[in-house]
């Protein structure tokens, strides 16, 4: 099942390649192909998530197979509670992004898909590997697609970008691999043979001076792809020179991917070293949360200010992690979720209309609402989803993730409030500018609304945005034993506290509809 | 006494041998102007050559007592197997479109072969010396062979002397170790050491000092790197992608044997200069190769780096270790060569188009060799899912199981500093506006076909790198 998911897509790519008319011939053909292999990959991650049990912590859809003997690396890959929505948040982005560069994409649309497929590839199998070999393979050969997709179909700076964008990540990376290496080693030496699986690697000591500098090594590579301040600045390039389907995948999944490696392996697999770098992590979260706003708020690009969001919003999830108890890991893996949605739903807005102006200056927008009126409605929704305005699916995240920091620590939760006002902020000022107003550049006057295709791309991003904010229980049960598991391996409290803890995630996700009321009015 | 069970591990070199001498007797019976398919014999050859390496796989027969076919050597004999194939299907369009002399070039291709097979059996430091000059004569006169041109002449030149230079140290080590062991016998050799464990002679110290240099600068090893960018720029581009791989195998497999077996006692006194020596190579092969223009010398720098990855598995001086330096001289054999050829391809007869700038917009001219150069220069930096990757996997797993995380930390890193000029080439050939280069012949449907081989090997390596790892692992296994 898993293994069909992780290959489908790369075997869509492949079939790209093949089909590949010269000039562009059969540019229709493979459009509608390349959508139809997306939206298959798409369904079978519904599939998983129908038939996922949610009541086990346990990992499902489990696939052993012996890969490389000599060194006990193991195609080993399963889903829990935690990875099942990046699994269904991958499929459902990749093919809107697919969509939403049918007009924008005209030269060599066969190699745009087939490396969008590709790299759909890499990041299913990097939230289903349980070998950290396997983990580490896919993670780093995303990397090479992603290149390719912001070199030569980016905008301007793109070779710049998309060389900063491989060499910054990577040699974050590479020394997590020198981790994974020494974890092998260990296990080997304990056990007397060699194991590169998650679970197996849990169970064996590790020396304490390893055992932090093996944190480090792979929370450095997760900083970075987070990013968490101050690793950030490759962000901002890659964002804004990728053409608007890297970008959505970009902000959808791939930051994803830093925030799920540090729940799936810095946290548990080094929990002693966890709990001493937490706040350190929570520290640097805060900042970033505060400073990427503060950021935005002075953008003069769209493309830039949704970048420095981000920057803000994974703060957030950061911060969540760190929060170590229900409610903030629950909130940051719901936030994740949500942003993923909100912030691809942005960029692709922010494409939509640089397709037509060919500019993504907000001073050459202004009083859109007139033009182009269901644009600017779905556009609407997108920015108050993005706020956490209750009822769209931002709240529900930040507010799990604030309860989280709270009972954790109330200064951090206090400063990071600031990022929630200040969110609001920057959107709506930014949403006012492009939107509001009369119209004062002839060019927008004649501007065209959204498309059928347009709408076909935006439109399952709204819905989804409506779904998350409404039935937040939907998403927020399945993952909460795989949480409570997590957190009984690192936990501050111990394991006493755990049983006594008033009121589970789920509680305070179902729940939320009282305080939401309270809070709608900041 | 000489009996003909003597001669069973040398039957591969033999194979070898008689069709490097069939290729000349076919060039000496060729009318002039006649075409003969000269490099048919030399694929002949190599298959014999492989079949029976094959055949003697798992029975480690000894000849003479001073060659040993076990099956480390017989690893290496299949990689440079592998080379000398693909060196002779990528050869037959450009040895034309050169002008070679046919015949002289693939019997000197196969006399280099012969030796370096040879100097990856060999046991007693004398015939190591032999095949080391075996090899190194045939590939001399390769690297000048085309002797119209300064720049042919001038690499030449310059790997000859530095070269016979450091052949004058090899031999000198030698006789030290002759002094030391009353023999030249590796086995010997070891056995002496071992004993004297406790107080070694300085007549040992300085038979390792000077082996060192030999190998080193047959592996092109910092400081003894510096004819390497100039030979490989002057050479002909295939014949720089075969110097730089083939010999490379042969050398690093004598080294292993040499540093692993016979002067292990000695470890404690060369592992700390062999770990400079590891991580200078490194360092310098990338952070130089940062700073290329040229496509040849790019690679030159790059083969630098990776001797570097070598020598930390051979430093690490486990079983890890052994078996990864098999594994990656496989990997880097088929990554190296391949980038090579897609140069040599690219190339007309006045111009190298070695430039940086002549690979612009690559990918819309020639777009399956542009893929094919890709997918080289990624397994060389190592990204997944290519063999490089696993190969580097290997390497730095050998040295954190010694314990040597510094030198994994420099490995890594500088790895990624190499993928910077790598990708260089990528951005050239994806990214750039098409620049105007004189269109190369196109190439011969042989060549297109060892490309793919390299490219579906470089990526079954990746992938599925499973049975060649316990290949290699059992490889060590029996020897040492």
């Amino acid at each position: 099942m898993l293994t069909t998911l992780i290959f489908l897509p790369l075997a869509g790519a492949i079939l790209m390649l093949l089909l590949k008319g010269s000039e562009g011939r059969r540019d229709g053909l493979l459009r509608w192909l390349s959508l139809g292999v997306s939206l298959l990959v798409f369904a079978l991650t519904l599939v998983v998530w129908a038939r996922f049990d949610p009541s086990s912590a346990d990992y499902q859809f489990v696939e052993r197979r012996e890969w490389i003997p000599a060194f006990g690396i193991s195609y080993l890959v399963g889903v829990d509670g935690i990875s099942l929505f990046l699994l269904v948040l991958t499929g459902f982005l990749t093919p809107i992004a697919l969509l939403s560069s049918w007009a924008s994409v005209r030269h060599r649309f066969a190699e745009f898909a087939a490396f969008l497929l590709a790299l759909e590839s890499a990041m299913l199998g990097v939230f289903v590997s349980l070998d950290l070999f396997l983990f580490y393979l896919f993670w780093d050969a995303m990397l090479v697609p992603m290149y390719f997709l912001i070199g030569m179909w980016g905008y301007e700076r793109r070779v710049y970008a998309a060389v900063k964008f491989i060499l910054y990540t990577a040699a974050g990376s590479i020394l997590m691999l020198v981790a994974i290496i020494g974890l092998g080693w260990l296990h080997y030496s304990a056990t007397g043979e060699y194991s590169f699986e998650l679970q197996a690697l849990q169970e064996i000591p590790i020396p304490p001076n390893l055992e932090f500098w093996f944190f480090l090594a792979f929370t450095l590579a997760f900083a970075i792809k987070v990013p968490l301040f101050p690793f950030h600045t490759w962000l901002p390039d890659a964002h804004v020179e990728a053409p608007t389907a890297g970008s959505v995948i970009l902000a959808g999944v791939l930051l994803k991917m830093g925030t799920y490696g540090l729940v799936r392996f810095s946290f548990p697999l080094f929990p002693d070293a966890a709990l001493f770098f937490a706040p350190h992590l929570a520290v640097l979260a805060v900042v970033g949360i505060v400073y990427g706003a503060l950021v935005s708020m002075v953008q003069p690009d769209l493309k830039k200010l949704v970048a420095y969001s981000s920057v803000s919003h994974l703060g957030f999830v950061v911060l969540g992690i760190t929060a170590l108890n229900v409610q903030g890991m629950q909130g940051a893996v719901y936030q994740m979720l949500a942003h993923g949605v909100s912030t691809g739903g942005l960029f692709l807005l922010v494409g939509m209309l640089s397709d037509r102006r060919h500019t993504r200056l907000i001073a050459e927008f202004g009083g859109l609402k007139a033009v182009m009126p269901r644009l600017v409605a779905a556009f609407m929704i997108i920015t108050l989803a993005s706020i956490g305005l209750p009822g769209l699916n931002g709240f529900v995240g930040e507010f799990l993730i604030l309860l989280g920091a709270f009972r954790w620590d109330p200064r951090y939760a206090a400063v990071a409030v600031l990022g929630v006002i200040l969110s609001a902020v920057y959107m709506l000022w930014m949403f006012q500018r492009v939107n509001y107003g009369t119209i004062t550049n002839d060019e927008n006057a004649t501007l065209r609304d959204l498309t059928r295709r347009e709408a076909w791309v935006i439109g399952p991003t709204v819905a989804a945005a409506f779904l998350m904010g409404v039935l937040p229980g939907l998403f927020l049960r399945p993952m909460q034993p795989s949480v409570e598991r997590l957190l009984q391996r690192v936990s501050r409290e111990a394991v006493a506290a755990a049983p006594a803890s008033p009121g589970t995630g789920l509680q305070a996700g179902t729940a939320s509809h009282a305080p939401l009321q309270e809070t709608a009015g900041r | 006494m000489i009996s003909a069970s003597d001669f069973a591990p040398i039957i591969p070199v033999l194979c070898v041998v008689a069709a490097g001498i069939a290729c000349m007797l076919a060039e000496a019976l060729r009318q002039p102007g006649e075409q003969m398919p000269i490099g048919g014999l030399a694929v002949i050859g190599l298959a014999g050559a492989g079949i029976t390496a094959a055949l003697l796989w798992g029975r480690t027969v000894i000849g003479f007592g001073v060659v040993t076919a076990d099956n480390f050597a017989l690893f290496v004999v299949l990689v440079l197997v592998v080379i000398g194939l693909l060196t002779v299907l990528f050869s037959p369009a450009l040895v034309a479109r050169d002008g070679l002399p046919a015949g002289e070039y693939y019997a000197l291709v196969l006399f280099g072969l012969a030796g370096m097979m040879l100097m990856a059996m060999a046991t007693d430091l004398l015939v190591i010396f032999l095949a080391l000059e075996v090899l190194s004569l045939a590939v001399y006169v390769l690297t000048a062979i085309r002797r119209h041109t300064i720049g042919g002449v001038e690499a030449g030149f310059k790997y000859f002397l530095l070269g016979a230079f450091s052949s004058a140290f090899f031999l000198y080590g030698i006789a030290f170790a002759f002094g030391v062991a009353g023999s030249t016998r590796l086995e010997r050799l070891g056995s002496v050491l071992a004993a004297e464990a406790m107080n070694q002679s300085p007549l040992a110290l300085v038979a390792v000092g000077l082996l060192l240099v030999g190998f080193a600068f047959k592996v092109s090893a910092v400081p003894f790197h510096m004819w390497t960018p100039d030979a490989y720029e002057g050479a002909p581009t295939l014949v720089a992608g075969f110097m730089s791989t083939a010999v490379k195998a042969a050398a690093f497999a004598s080294f292993t044997r040499v540093f692993l077996s016979a002067l292990e006692p000695l470890r404690p006194s060369w592992a700390p200069a062999l770990w400079a020596i590891a991580a200078a190579t490194m360092i310098l092969g990338t952070v130089v190769g940062v700073a290329q223009t040229n496509l040849k010398r790019m690679l030159a720098y790059s083969s630098i780096a990776h001797a570097g990855y070598l020598l930390v598995a051979l430093v690490a001086a486990n079983d890890v270790g052994k078996s990864a330096v098999l594994f990656y001289l496989l990997v880097y054999a088929i990554g190296n060569l391949g980038a090579f050829a897609t140069i040599a391809l690219l190339g007309t007869r006045d111009r190298a188009n070695d430039d940086l700038d002549s690979y612009a917009g690559l990918s819309t001219r020639h777009p399956a060799i542009a893929a094919a150069m890709a997918v080289f220069l990624l397994s060389l930096g190592g990204l997944p899912p290519t063999a490089g990757f696993v190969g580097k996997w290997y390497v730095f797993s050998a040295a954190v199981q010694s314990g040597y995380y510094g030198l994994a930390v420099i490995g890594v890193l500088t790895s990624v500093v190499s993928i910077f000029f790598y990708l260089r080439v990528i951005v050239m050939m994806y990214m750039a506006p098409p620049a105007e280069v004189p269109s190369p012949a196109a190439p011969s449907r042989v060549a297109v076909w060892a490309l793919a081989v390299s490219v579906l090997i470089t990526f079954y390596l990746g992938v599925l790198p499973g049975r060649i790892v316990e290949l290699a692992s059992r490889s060590v296994a029996t020897i040492f």
